[in-house]
């Protein structure tokens, strides 16, 4: 993206030395190596509202595209008879999206500045890809709302919001898209600002920037607009450049509370004899001398080592797979999990649970999947669907199934134990994938514990479109 | 909870200096661990995976993850090279030592062998072999039973990779359908296929060309010679510089010269351009790769210029 001279200000640059084929000067810390950190990012809103655009507005003007890759997208504008080009195609480019103008799957794209990466998941805004926009959000440290301003938050602008934020999503940028279409009209760019408002309160969003942009003329996206002097915020840039990184899985030291946790993947036979349990560790740092219970057995021991092929580390941090030497020969394989002994998560064969359905085939109680959770998968049964979540009212009702795209609550027992934490305390232990044995295809994402919704403190009509 | 929404005068975002304070755990450790993480789910969940090298930089830094997950064990996979037969001699000599050096197992999988026995038409002395793989791929896959291919690609190489899972179903034919991938949440990778399907694995989705060779010059891992800036004979044929060789000669009009040049890729000696390029070093290539305006495959890959969507095309054949 534009080039930041030292970490401490952000320069957009007119024109020229900034981004690719600029003489980058990539910051180094002390081991020779860049001190980049990574943010994850997803698009989400509802179809038609300028996603695609907008992200291929953003890696245009940041000089992040190539330049065969700008010829080719020209190339293809030109062939559907598109004068200049359409900045849909950076990120929509599969056959079928370019037929139709739409995106049906989620696409990655990257950037960098010298002291971030960003992983860019840009979402499909159709409620029939609902699974797709899930997958691109799960593993996002902040999303990124597209909003057609003229015409307000639409349902399906909530039930992404709403899926985000259930995903644990806690940082929204919020591009009030189109301005150029209403003359940038304030009322218009306010009004989105109430829903979201809204919305963040009940959804225990932890910040909402909202910014009004034209994707399609890139007025406030990397570079400042002069067509709206009522607004002195950051553009969408700054706003990326300024947002918390490793929300997600934790790695900057904002993790969601829970103590440190090791999901075994593997077991490393050692040349002496001994053995090494591998996995990548969650929830919070793990060091030698560490008391930990291997989980479900409830075997308690003491971690002596952790090692890497680099060598042994004094402190595993979140994020980084590992394997670690226990003091005891305790029974351990592939599916356990190796937990803090001063925070335990829970054990259970039933759980209450949030679940996301993606399948045509409706969710009722009584039938059979297999769960993944961590590294270990089970037979599970529905005991009862209990509840539906209606995005636009954001409340629970009575159901007893889910149908395609409905988010609600479920109680699932399983065949073999779980050690699970809630949700909102970790996002390793705290999720699972449901999957139809007999496809094997993956139907449902599963969060631990019910929604964290706070209720309206409000009359809930201001929640009703406004389109 | 406190909800910060920013009124059109005053903005609250995160302060500068939570992200100032320098991260102890940088961008490369994160794609290490998450590969190193990928690469022990597909060994765990899969009954027979094999590991695709090309002897390329991207499968060179793919066997380097697959060590740092498995040692000082075996790993639980063998190693396949998919071979044209149009090979640079250098990148036969790595892989080979490569491998050796490792104690694994190689297997290969001849394009030649697939023309011998019928199985694909014979494009002719020189012709380009880069779609046949697909069809010594797949009968591989079907010979030895895999049911996931580990592979180096990146999602960043191509508008059609972007899209792709980091599993990537392939049903009974081998083919990829981007229509219906299947959902895949955070790292729950889900490994489980039906009989005659398999999985292509993909532990490098989310690394760019940059992070690859800023993670080579930190490990210091050993590439072909190619990679860097050498004299070589060259010919210049629809924008690109093919290295002359017993399969590729000047055709009528056009004329091989002397030129320093490396590859930035390595594939078919028939397809595969060089650029022009003093870099003679993994720090040299770093700024090269930085400033560079040119994508990848753009500068290198004759077969991606067919048409708008042709690695969609071949990905759903069944290529890699």
């Amino acid at each position: 993206m534009a080039a930041i001279a030292d970490g401490t200000d952000a320069v957009v640059e007119a024109g020229g030395k900034s981004g690719r084929g600029s003489d980058a000067d990539v910051s180094r810390g002390a081991a020779g190596q860049p001190v980049m950190d990574l943010l994850r990012f997803a698009a989400v809103g509802s179809v038609d509202d300028g996603k695609s655009t907008l992200i291929g507005r953003l890696l245009h003007d940041t000089k992040q595209l190539f330049d065969d890759q700008i010829e080719a997208i020209e190339a293809a504008s030109r062939r559907r008879g598109i004068d200049g080009m359409d900045l849909s195609f950076v990120t929509d480019g599969l056959r079928a999206e370019r037929e139709q103008g739409i995106t049906i799957d989620v696409a990655y794209r990257y950037a960098a500045t010298p002291t971030r990466k960003f992983v860019i998941a840009d979402c499909p805004g159709h409620v029939q890809y609902t699974r797709n926009m899930a997958t691109g959000a799960s593993t996002a440290d902040l999303a990124l709302v597209v909003v057609d301003a003229p015409k307000g938050l639409r349902e399906q602008t909530r039930r992404h919001v709403c899926i985000a934020a259930l995903l644990g999503v806690r940082h929204l940028i919020v591009a009030a898209n189109k301005m150029d279409q209403i003359d940038w009209d304030q009322s218009a760019y306010d009004r989105v600002v109430t829903e979201m408002a809204h919305l963040s309160e009940r959804l225990g969003v932890v910040s909402c920037t909202v910014i009004p942009v034209s994707a399609l003329h890139g007025d406030n996206v990397a570079d400042r607009t002069h067509a709206a002097l009522w607004y002195d915020g950051p553009t969408i840039l700054e706003a990326l450049e300024q947002a918390p990184a490793g929300e997600w899985a934790g790695v900057q030291g904002t993790h969601r509370g829970s103590g440190a946790r090791l999901p075994v993947q593997w077991v490393l036979r050692q040349p002496g004899g001994g053995r090494t349990y591998a996995g990548m560790i969650n929830g919070g740092p793990l060091r030698p001398g560490g008391e930990v219970v291997v989980l479900p057995s409830g075997q308690r021991s003491k971690v002596t080592a952790v090692e890497t092929l680099d060598g042994p580390l004094g402190e595993a941090a979140v994020g980084l797979s590992v394997s670690v030497q226990l003091a005891d020969d305790v029974d351990v394989s592939r599916g356990d999990l190796l937990a803090a002994a001063d925070d335990l998560p829970d054990v259970v064969t039933q759980l209450v649970a949030t679940v996301c359905w993606f399948d045509r085939k409706p969710l009722v109680a009584g039938a059979q999947y297999r769960i993944k959770h961590t590294t270990r998968v089970t037979p599970a049964r529905i005991v009862s669907v209990d509840a539906r979540l209606d995005v636009n009212r954001l409340e629970l009702l009575p159901a007893d199934s889910l149908g395609e795209n409905d988010i609600g609550t479920v109680t699932i027992s399983v065949a073999s134990p779980l050690a699970v934490d809630p949700y909102h305390r970790n996002r390793i232990t705290g999720s699972f994938v449901v999957i139809d044995p007999t496809t094997n295809g993956t139907v449902a994402a599963g969060m631990v514990g019910l929604p964290d919704l706070t209720p309206p403190d409000e009359d809930p009509a201001s929640l009703v479109d406004h389109a | 909870m406190t909800t910060t929404l920013d009124p059109p005068t005053s903005t609250t975002v995160a302060s500068r200096s939570s992200i100032a304070a320098r991260p102890t755990v940088d961008h490369l450790d994160l794609l290490e661990a998450h590969a190193i993480f990928i690469m022990r789910e597909v060994a765990a969940e899969c009954e027979r995976p094999v590991l695709l090298f090309s002897g390329g930089k991207d499968s060179a830094v793919l066997l380097r993850v697959a060590e740092k997950a498995f040692r000082p064990g075996r790993l639980p996979f063998p190693v396949m090279h998919i071979d044209t037969g149009h090979n640079f001699p250098e990148v036969i000599d790595f892989r080979d030592r490569r491998v050796a050096e490792l104690g694994e197992r190689l297997l290969i999988a001849s394009v030649q062998e697939s023309i011998d026995t019928g199985r694909v038409a014979d494009p002719g002395h020189g012709g380009m072999r880069n779609r046949l793989q697909t069809t010594a791929l797949l009968d591989a896959i079907t010979a030895h039973g895999f049911d996931a291919c580990i592979g180096g690609a990146r999602r960043d190489e191509d508008k059609a990779r972007a899209k792709e899972r980091v599993l990537s179903f392939r049903d009974a034919f081998g083919q990829w359908d981007p229509k219906r991938q299947r959902p895949e949440l955070w790292q729950l990778y889900s490994g489980q296929v039906g009989p005659g399907e398999h999985l292509r694995a993909f532990p490098l989705s989310d690394w760019t060309e940059l992070d690859i060779w800023q993670y080579i010059e930190r490990e210091a891992i050993e590439l072909p010679s190619i990679y860097y800036a050498h004299r070589r004979s060259v010919i210049e044929r629809d924008g690109m510089l093919l290295a002359e060789s017993e399969w590729v000669a000047p055709r009528p009009g056009e004329a091989s010269y002397e030129e320093t040049v490396r590859f930035r890729t390595v594939g078919d000696a028939t397809c595969t351009g060089a650029v022009r390029s003093e870099a003679s070093t993994v720090e040299r290539i770093i700024h090269e790769v930085a400033i560079s305006r040119v994508s990848e495959r753009g500068a290198t890959r004759a077969d991606d210029r067919f048409s708008e969507t042709s690695m969609e095309d071949r990905k759903r054949e069944g290529y890699f």
